[in-house]
């Protein structure tokens, strides 16, 4: 087996790995990371979304060997210094999950989302780009309110920064 | 009570969420212990097949492989065959016939998907490698899918036990009394109404982690489970697995459950077995295809319905056939859904004086069926608003006023199907649906629809459903297995913390936020020092779990009377250190004092003197713990109206909802937002089924939506946001009022979608799911002219 | 899945000599479909060879008056590219909609259209543009290039390298997407091209991706969406499954054409 090295979380991870390892099985059974869930086995649900060098991806359907070298960021690494991010924050506050096995995925997607289009989204926007992401509890109502009330914090933070 | 601004009503963020946003969360196949090797299961290609040969001497001698083992093994080891818990006598007195369901079949194969051996190895990858190189030599034989098809003369017989497939052939209600209002009736409505099958598919799959201990002779289970101490009373008692003080069961975060995970199944004893046979601990967790396969499937029925008007449309009568799949085989509760949680709801909202109802169950190729979301209400609620829609059309009224027409409105009401309605005011919510989506205002928007190109329609669904099942005695005499009282026990720590130990389980529910908001209006005391303890059978007294919407109604009754019970020597105790008779100490917010003095003491001071024990009064012992079993007197009735409006593309037969109102009576609310977000989920589910979902077969048996590139979930963009509100007519049969509301957006949610549909489109011929093809083909049906161009 | 052997090639010809000297090997390139495909143990490759970090194979340029597109390059930077949305426009908009946004951040153009999926967007662009795929050994003009379903022209050892797509005055694309999966039950690609107008297909045909005569001819007569409201698509050629009958995808293709061409306005 070779050695697969990728960055997660701003941390240096090494493990040896299968060809077949997906990144998912890499980051919950090598890295001990276990908030990237799997929901199946077609590449849909969304629930095992991650960011690979700043981009959203399913950690589902590629290979841990195709993110060697790679920056990743996971559900765990998304709060700063014990600040919540935004969106982790929105979700709680608009009651954005319930079982919360897909939440992971949810999170990520939306940061990744808020990231490409900016703010303020609406909420057309924001169904349109949760496609790839299925909750069975919330009837996304709820996440489509937390995602557009954190577009907005986030869209202010940037400013704020600028 | 004391009041408190985190207490009953309160709109206050749930205290699960931080470990689910940030990664945190504890599921079971999160969990790992030191050597655990991991399960895959050899499951049959066909839906009926003698098992001729299997040969795993390929398989037990690749890598990391530590044994293969199969039923033959199972069932010569004691273990018991998987049962169903509820009773059923067909009209004719015999029981139900039930055929045996073993956790590893050897013999004969029933659907596709049913697992023949188990392969347990050192990695996931190994042992699936290994499933694979397992050879199985089957001899296929005919199967049948569809219910009807099954009772059929020459269809394949599918267990010994039933002849013909028939389970049992079940009634309720008064034939003759029915038979009578048909004769006399002014106009009768026919309906034949299919209702369609579905796949629970919480996002979580099942996964199971079993570690027996040599030493002490003990298992742990931790697993994806609604009911943890019923899961270890069955495993005990019928599979024979370990007697329960020697088994341990834990259900740990669950990622959903809407009834999927109420059952105990086949995986679940195997990976128990399987590790003190191989001496390592074993995890198994369901991919989704298996998911797909294996999960008990829901709903599936075939109706025919008729009601019978006299010349002034009132409802006299209500007669139905229904024949419902139980698939190959009969899972726990799946008896109880087409009978007792089914017909005893067909009186609806309304004053129905006769209904007769006749239930076949049959026995086909398929994956078991049992409780989905709503579990019988669903099935019972579509029937009954497809048909009040489709007669209120046929007679020329208006929908609304001829539900209004038909509605009860003195309680308690007896139905002739069993229930008796404690409370409600169907007016009041149909009232508040229809102002809230401008009923009136109608026509115009669906001129203006017109003007863009899409048909537009509205449909009503007034439903009742009913939670809570209970009374035990009660359930015991109509079948049930078990007793469906809760259990809660309240610690107060020395200092004045609190424990609440319940037989509820949370898996999206938010029970550790609502729990302790009943806490802290009953004592005064804020939600950080309430924790809620669940789903641990070593650390909460036997308990009967979270289904049917009773946690609320049932769970937390429980906890009020331990409730009680804490309060009343809380208030003992502070009488005798205030030195003041009881009959003048009051508790407000978090403090006992003695009407019209100064003198006061915190709620932790009497909690540390409880334990301190220096000073208590004659008799009392030490401590301040207390529990309680909560039996209740009633089911619940939450009741309300929806009202759907959707616009259909007529070129593609796509239909969106363009706007749904929910007006519900839960009763007493504990916290609006997660009430909310129960609905928007039920609705969810609903309008899933009515637009979208639909798991479907070949004759063959093989299941051709096994995946999400076939079996459509619901997706942010299929659905709107949905417009709530509630009214409330507070439940007389619990100490809250509560009624519960975790299944009523999916019992009500589909005919409102599809009296919408058939509204737009114009013709009744439409069948769930409404998929935009099926919506093309029933325009295309209904005007052929226009279609073709 | 199956064990495999993972490779990084660093450049083509690397690619070309992995994918070569290894027993059955297939190209990585993005794996959205492929190894969904591997995790259902429906394709065992003994290799697969990763193409997506050789920068050769990847970018999107002008040239020669059309627009070059690296094989490696991902659905994302489709959709977002500048060159593609001012030149064609119908081929970012397709790209927007391949898959969700996880999936556009990974599949790429060249995986997509060697694999040739009948249900997959890009064959129909390629297709109705009148595109040239590269491949290491040749070039190959999409006519040739889609032989029917999940087949290409491609030999066992060629890479897909870049596909050139030309120029169009007006091109648009609409898809009606199967609700479970999302691919195109009937998705139509509209083209104003300088040799005439070109229609195709994907999603709805029994030998994946085709161009549609009568719509083509319909629209060089006439480019309105009227134009093609009355013209029919034989169901015998359709697929049907448990989402459409075949009927309903040649009512879907006409509907389809329609928008795309309302869209090409």
């Amino acid at each position: 087996m070779a050695n697969v090295t990728m960055t997660v979380n701003g941390k240096s991870v090494s493990k040896p790995a299968e060809g077949r390892t997906l990144l998912v099985e890499f980051l919950r059974d090598g890295a001990g990371l276990t908030g990237t869930h799997v929901g199946c086995d077609t590449s849909q649900c969304g629930a095992c979304v991650v960011h690979v060098d700043g981009k959203a991806v399913k950690s589902c359907t590629m290979l841990a060997a195709q993110a060697d070298g790679a920056q990743v960021t996971t559900i765990e690494g998304l709060a700063s210094g014990g600040e919540l991010h935004p969106m982790q924050a929105a979700f709680r506050e608009h009651h954005g999950l319930q079982c919360g096995f897909c939440t992971p995925g949810m999170i990520m997607a939306a940061v990744d989302m808020v990231n490409r289009l900016g703010a303020p989204l609406d909420e057309a926007a924001i169904r349109a780009e949760l496609e790839g992401n299925i909750c069975r509890c919330t009837g996304y109502h709820n996440i489509v309110k937390a995602i557009a009330a954190a577009s907005e914090t986030m869209a202010g933070m940037k400013t704020a920064a600028e | 009570m004391t009041g408190s601004a985190e207490g009953i009503g309160a709109r206050v963020t749930r205290r699960e969420d931080k470990r689910f946003i940030i990664g945190k969360g504890r599921y079971t196949d999160d969990m790992n212990v030191a050597g655990m090797c991991h399960a895959a299961f050899v499951r049959s290609p066909h839906a009926h097949a003698k098992v001729a040969s299997l040969d795993a001497d390929a398989a037990r001698a690749m890598p990391g492989v530590i044994a293969v083992l199969t039923g033959e093994e199972l069932a010569a080891d004691g273990v018991g065959n998987l049962i169903c818990g509820w009773m059923i006598h067909s009209k004719d007195g015999t029981p139900m016939k039930m055929g045996a369901w073993r956790a590893l079949e050897h013999e004969t194969v029933r659907h596709v998907g049913q697992a023949v051996a188990v392969v347990v190895a050192e990695t996931r990858a190994q042992a699936r490698d290994a499933a694979d190189a397992v050879v199985v030599d089957y001899d296929a034989l005919d199967a049948v899918v569809d219910s009807l098809d099954a009772l059929k003369p020459g269809a394949p017989q599918i267990h010994p036990e039933a002849e013909g497939n028939l389970i049992y052939d079940w009634e309720i209600g008064d034939e003759a009394a029915t038979e009578a209002a048909f004769a006399s009736a002014a106009h009768v409505t026919r309906m034949e109404i299919r209702n369609n099958r579905l796949v629970p598919n919480p996002m979580e799959p099942r996964s199971a982690l079993a570690h027996y201990e040599e030493a002490d002779e003990h298992y742990t289970l931790w697993t994806t489970s609604q009911n943890p101490h019923v899961a270890r009373l069955v495993l005990s008692a019928f599979y024979n697995i370990a007697p329960e003080h020697k088994l341990r069961v834990i259900a740990p975060d669950v990622g959903g459950g809407f009834g999927s995970k109420i059952y105990i199944y086949p995986e679940e004893m195997v990976c128990l077995w399987a590790s003190k046979k191989t001496g390592v601990p074993v995890k198994w967790t369901s991919d989704r295809t298996e998911a797909f396969l294996t999960d008990a499937h829901g709903r599936d029925h075939h109706s025919e319905a008729e009601v019978a008007l006299d010349a002034d449309n009132k409802i006299i009568g209500l007669r139905v056939k229904t024949v419902a799949n139980l698939g190959a085989y009969m899972s726990l509760f799946s008896s109880s859904v087409p009978t007792y949680l089914y017909a005893t709801l067909l009186s609806g909202q309304y004053d129905i004086p006769a209904i007769h109802c006749n239930v076949k169950t049959v026995y086909t190729n398929t994956t078991p069926v049992d409780a989905y979301r709503g579990a019988g209400r669903p099935e019972a609620t579509y029937l009954v608003e497809r048909v009040m829609e489709t007669t209120a059309r046929e007679v020329g009224m208006d929908p609304a006023e001829f539900r209004r027409k038909n509605f009860v409105r003195s309680f308690p009401h007896q139905t002739p199907v069993i229930m008796c309605y404690d409370a409600g005011d169907y007016d009041a919510s149909l009232d508040a649906a229809l102002k809230a989506i401008d009923y009136d205002g109608f026509a115009a928007r669906k001129a203006e629809a017109a003007r863009r190109g899409k048909l537009r329609g509205i449909g009503l669904s007034c439903y009742i459903e009913a939670c809570g099942i209970a009374p035990s005695q009660a359930v015991g005499s109509l079948g049930a297995g078990v007793g469906l009282w809760e259990s809660a026990e309240v610690r107060v720590n020395p200092v004045g913390t609190i424990e609440v130990l319940t037989g509820s389980h949370s898996h999206g529910q938010g029970h550790e936020t609502t729990f302790a908001q009943l806490v802290s209006e009953r004592l005064g005391v804020g939600l950080d020092t309430v924790s809620i303890v669940h789903g641990d059978t070593d650390k909460v007294q036997f308990g009967m779990g979270t289904y049917g919407s009773r946690s609320g109604a049932v769970g937390m009754s429980a906890i009020s009377k331990a409730l009680d019970k804490v309060e009343s020597k809380a208030r003992k105790l502070a009488a005798h250190l205030m030195e003041a008779s009881e009959g003048d100490i009051t508790l407000e917010g978090g403090t006992f004092k003695v009407a019209g003095t100064d003198k006061e003491l915190p709620f932790f001071q009497v909690a540390l003197a409880a334990y301190t024990a220096h000073n208590m009064p004659e008799g009392m012992e030490p401590g301040l713990k207390e529990g309680a079993f909560y039996d209740p007197t009633n089911f619940t009735f939450p009741a309300g109206t929806y009202v759907c409006e959707v616009e259909v593309d007529p070129e593609t037969g796509k239909t969106e909802v363009v706007d749904f109102v929910a007006a519900d009576d839960f009763g007493t609310i504990i916290n609006p937002m997660i009430v909310e977000g129960q609905v928007h989920g039920g609705l969810t589910q609903g309008i899933g089924q009515a637009l979208l979902e639909n798991a479907a077969y070949d004759a063959d048996g093989q299941l051709l939506s096994a995946s999400y590139m076939d079996y459509t979930m619901p997706r942010a963009d299929d659905v709107p946001s949905y417009r709530l509100m509630t009214t409330v007519t507070e439940c007389p049969g619990n100490p809250l009022g509560m009624k519960g509301c975790g299944e009523a957006g999916a019992i009500g949610s589909p005919p409102a979608v599809i009296n919408a549909i058939t509204d737009a489109i114009g013709t009744n011929a439409l069948e769930m799911p409404a998929t935009a093809a099926n919506v093309w083909r029933a325009l295309k049906s209904a005007q052929p002219a226009q279609a073709a161009e | 899945m199956y064990e495999t052997n993972y490779h990084r090639a660093t450049s083509v010809d690397d690619a070309a000599a992995k994918l070569g000297a290894a027993e059955d090997a297939k190209v990585l390139s993005g794996g959205q479909t492929l190894l969904p495909t591997m995790k259902q143990r429906l394709a065992a490759p003994s290799d697969v060879i990763d193409v997506t970090h050789i920068a050769d194979m990847k970018g999107i340029t002008e040239s020669g008056g059309g627009i070059r597109i690296g094989a490696a390059t991902t659905h994302a930077e489709v959709a977002g590219s500048e060159i593609v949305k001012r030149m064609l426009p119908g081929l970012a908009a397709l790209a927007g909609h391949i898959g969700d946004p996880h999936v556009r951040h990974m599949g790429t153009i060249g995986g997509s259209l060697a694999n040739n999926d009948p249900a997959a967007d890009y064959p129909s662009a390629a297709l109705a543009l009148g595109a040239t795929i590269h491949t290491n050994a040749r070039q190959i003009s999409a006519e040739d290039f889609f032989t029917g379903m999940f087949e290409t022209a491609l030999d066992e050892s060629e890479i897909v390298t870049a596909v050139e797509f030309p120029k169009a005055s007006a091109c648009a694309y609409a898809k009606y997407p199967n609700p479970a999966s999302r691919y195109a039950m009937a998705g139509v690609f509209v083209a104003r091209t300088d040799g005439g107008v070109r229609v195709a297909v994907t999603g709805a045909g029994q030998n994946g991706v085709f161009r549609h005569a009568g719509l083509e001819d319909a629209l060089a007569q006439s480019f309105s969406a009227d134009a093609v409201a009355g013209v029919t698509t034989d169901p015998d050629q359709l697929l049907a499954d448990i989402h459409g009958s075949a009927e309903y995808r040649a009512n879907l293709v006409t509907v389809m054409a329609k928008r795309a061409v309302a869209a090409c306005a």
